[in-house]
């Protein structure tokens, strides 16, 4: 069972809130992102969650049970750190075992719960190394397989990839998953990276300066932002916006369309505009459309065989069926 | 520094660098080596000729030799232990964040800049003094007889004494090495269900190893050779004659400067064992 919820939660370093009352309930057996900009308060929500910080008032409720006082040890969470924060003069073995150590459990358990671990994260043949002799990878396998052995009712895992190159992040990420459609345990997983947390997440929450924007499944966020600053941040490359007399047309202060939802030509379209840097992925190009009179840059996708030039002028038709509209506000406007 | 050309430029210039600490150090271990071979007795007719290995056997056949090897590696081994112990506690303490942090991290580190000769006279006169002293107020205080620190407890005051000038240098050290220590790994350690005395146990001590280590092997060099704290106090009587000096007694006292030199030559063999046995620790603990 892993069933967390934050109850009012608030948060302060001082005299600045870093954490104002927030309640957010994360289901068991769910995978939960945070995600948010650097310095959103995502680290600190985790670690309130962990104990690790005190909540200056509201509750944290774990299962059901207040947990609010209850020391980090004791809450049966396990943390994945992004510094791995594996003991350096510890062999692996020793690592993993460190927590079951602390809490006497009888050998044969820990020796079977180790093996165990090393198996399903290919640490086996690694178990008498150092840390230190290990790859940024196997580092990072090590500290999943120390919270693993715990068997806690949760995990958290505070930007864990962030230290890994972006190959071996694909990587881990898959893996990650895999790990959490097997042991059904609940996941909180803290990135500021918006392609993890649509890949990874069952429920994605979207802080910014300690603010809940939107919770929503990652399709949710994608197809309905309930605001300016979640279609910004979610999808990749970001939504373009458009103001003034376009957006007049739609009844609305802003209109949002994702370069995926731009059809261009270099015939003929409901805007013109000239290219600028064009980016090759191979399977999509993205284009940089400038002198639309409409934003400074509008960011289109295309097939990667569609093949513009810098300076060519080129046509923009968007799918009206996929439009969000935004008040003054910066709020969506459902048709 | 590739080149051939630019490499012996190098050499060139740090020639003159190494001659002069060439010199520095061989020149008086030389003479010293020369002169434990020697009956050299400057107020008793000078140079008396060659007497081969005469001199050291009579420093090393003279009773009052193996105490003062005892006295030395008493004093550096009980200096050692305090200042590591409370130099642990003390850098746990100070690392914690409390009010006018700055100020107390300047007191503790003091003691390092004050001279030995004038800390040992401080000790002696202010602190020990069996009249005088604060410690003797303190004792007639509770109605206690006054301790004549110097001559009843030599050795142990002398430690103190020496360990209070060390202290600082042994907590700046180990202060320095436990705030390098990563606090996630604390805090992995602390969700991990590690008491606060596991924490300091499997974490904080092995971090500190290294810093240990050095710890221990600067101050035992230092160490071998302290002579002021023990000439202001006790002169060497009341079972305090280190190595160092027994050595200074017979080449100033005695005016026997082969006898003297001879010491000399043990004393550079016992430092040269005590830091080859102290490498390989620090070899271990490096390797890791
Ligand atoms: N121990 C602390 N003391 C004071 N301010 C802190 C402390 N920890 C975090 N903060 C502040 O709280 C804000 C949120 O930090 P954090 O949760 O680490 O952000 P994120 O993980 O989203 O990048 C930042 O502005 C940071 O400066
Ligand atoms: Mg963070």
């Amino acid at each position: 069972m892993g069933r967390i919820t934050l109850d009012k939660v608030t948060k302060s370093f001082g005299a600045t809130e870093v954490i104002p009352p927030l309640d957010l309930t994360i289901e068991d057996g769910e995978f939960t992102v945070f995600v948010g900009p650097s310095g959103c308060g995502k680290s600190t929500l985790l670690r309130l969650i962990a104990g690790l910080e005190d909540v200056s008032s509201g509750q944290i409720r774990i299962d059901g049970n207040d947990a609010t006082m209850v020391p980090p040890a004791k809450r049966g969470l396990a943390m994945v750190f992004q510094s791995y924060a594996l003991y350096p003069h510890m062999s692996v073995r020793k690592n993993i075992a460190f927590p079951m150590r602390m809490a006497n459990m009888p050998q044969e358990e820990q020796d079977r719960r180790i093996d165990a671990a090393a198996k399903a994260l290919n640490l086996t043949d690694y178990l008498d190394r150092k840390p230190g002799q290990l790859s940024g990878g196997q580092r990072q396998r090590v500290a999943i397989g120390r919270a693993i052995v715990r068997e806690p009712s949760a995990f958290l895992f505070d930007e864990p990839l962030s230290n890994l190159d972006a190959a071996l992040r694909v990587g881990m990420r898959m893996e990650i998953s895999e790990l959490h459609k097997k042991l059904a345990t609940t996941m909180v997983y803290v990135t500021h990276d918006q392609v993890e947390a649509m890949t990874m997440a069952d429920k994605i929450v979207v802080l910014r300066a300690g603010h809940i924007e939107q919770v929503g499944s990652p399709l949710d966020l994608y197809r309905a932002p309930r605001n300016l600053f979640v279609a910004g941040f979610i999808g990749s490359p970001k939504m373009n916006f458009i103001e003034g007399e376009e957006a007049a047309k739609y009844d609305c202060h802003t209109i949002g369309v994702r370069p995926e939802h731009i059809t261009i030509s270099g015939s003929e379209g409901a805007w013109s505009g000239v290219v600028g840097v064009s980016e090759h992925l191979g399977s999509d190009t993205f284009f940089h459309i400038h002198e639309t009179g409409l934003a400074e840059t509008i960011t289109v996708r295309a097939d990667g065989e569609v093949g513009f030039k810098h300076g060519d002028r080129v046509y923009l038709t968007p799918r009206t069926d996929m439009l969000h509209r935004f008040d003054t506000k910066g709020l969506r406007i459902d048709a | 520094m590739a080149t051939q050309h630019s490499r012996s430029a190098a050499r060139i210039m740090m020639a003159p660098a190494v001659i002069l600490l060439l010199g520095w150090m061989l020149v008086p271990l030389t003479m010293t080596v020369i002169f434990s071979f020697k009956k050299y007795l400057p107020l008793r007719g000078g140079d008396l000729g060659w007497v081969g290995f005469d001199n050291y056997v009579r420093f090393v056949s003279s009773s009052t030799f193996w105490p003062s090897v005892q006295a030395t590696l008493v004093i550096v081994g009980g200096v050692l232990a305090i200042t590591v112990v409370f130099g642990v506690l003390l850098a746990l303490l100070l690392d914690q964040p409390m009010w006018g942090q700055g100020v107390v991290r300047i007191l503790v580190i003091a003691p390092f800049f004050v001279m030995p000769t004038v800390s040992a006279l401080v000790w002696k006169n202010i602190f020990m003094d069996p009249v005088n002293g604060l410690f003797a107020h303190l004792w007639k205080f509770f109605g206690a007889e006054p301790i004549s620190w110097l001559s009843e407890a030599s050795m142990p005051s002398i430690i103190l004494i020496v360990s209070w000038q060390w202290l600082p240098f042994a907590t700046l050290i180990l202060l320095t090495a436990m705030q390098s220590l990563d606090s996630e790994q604390l805090e992995a350690a602390e969700m991990d269900g590690a008491s606060p005395l596991a924490r300091f146990g499997y974490i904080v001590l092995p971090h500190l190893g290294r810093a240990i280590t050095v710890v221990v092997l600067i101050q035992t060099i230092f160490l071998l050779s302290i002579f002021a704290e023990i000439f202001v106090t006790t002169q060497g009587a009341f079972g305090t004659r280190t190595l160092t000096y027994l050595i200074f007694q017979r080449v100033l006292e005695s005016q026997n400067i082969g006898l003297g030199s001879a010491g000399g030559v043990y004393a550079i063999i016992l430092a040269n064992i005590v830091a080859a046995f102290l490498m390989r620790i620090v070899g271990k603990n490096l390797d890791t």
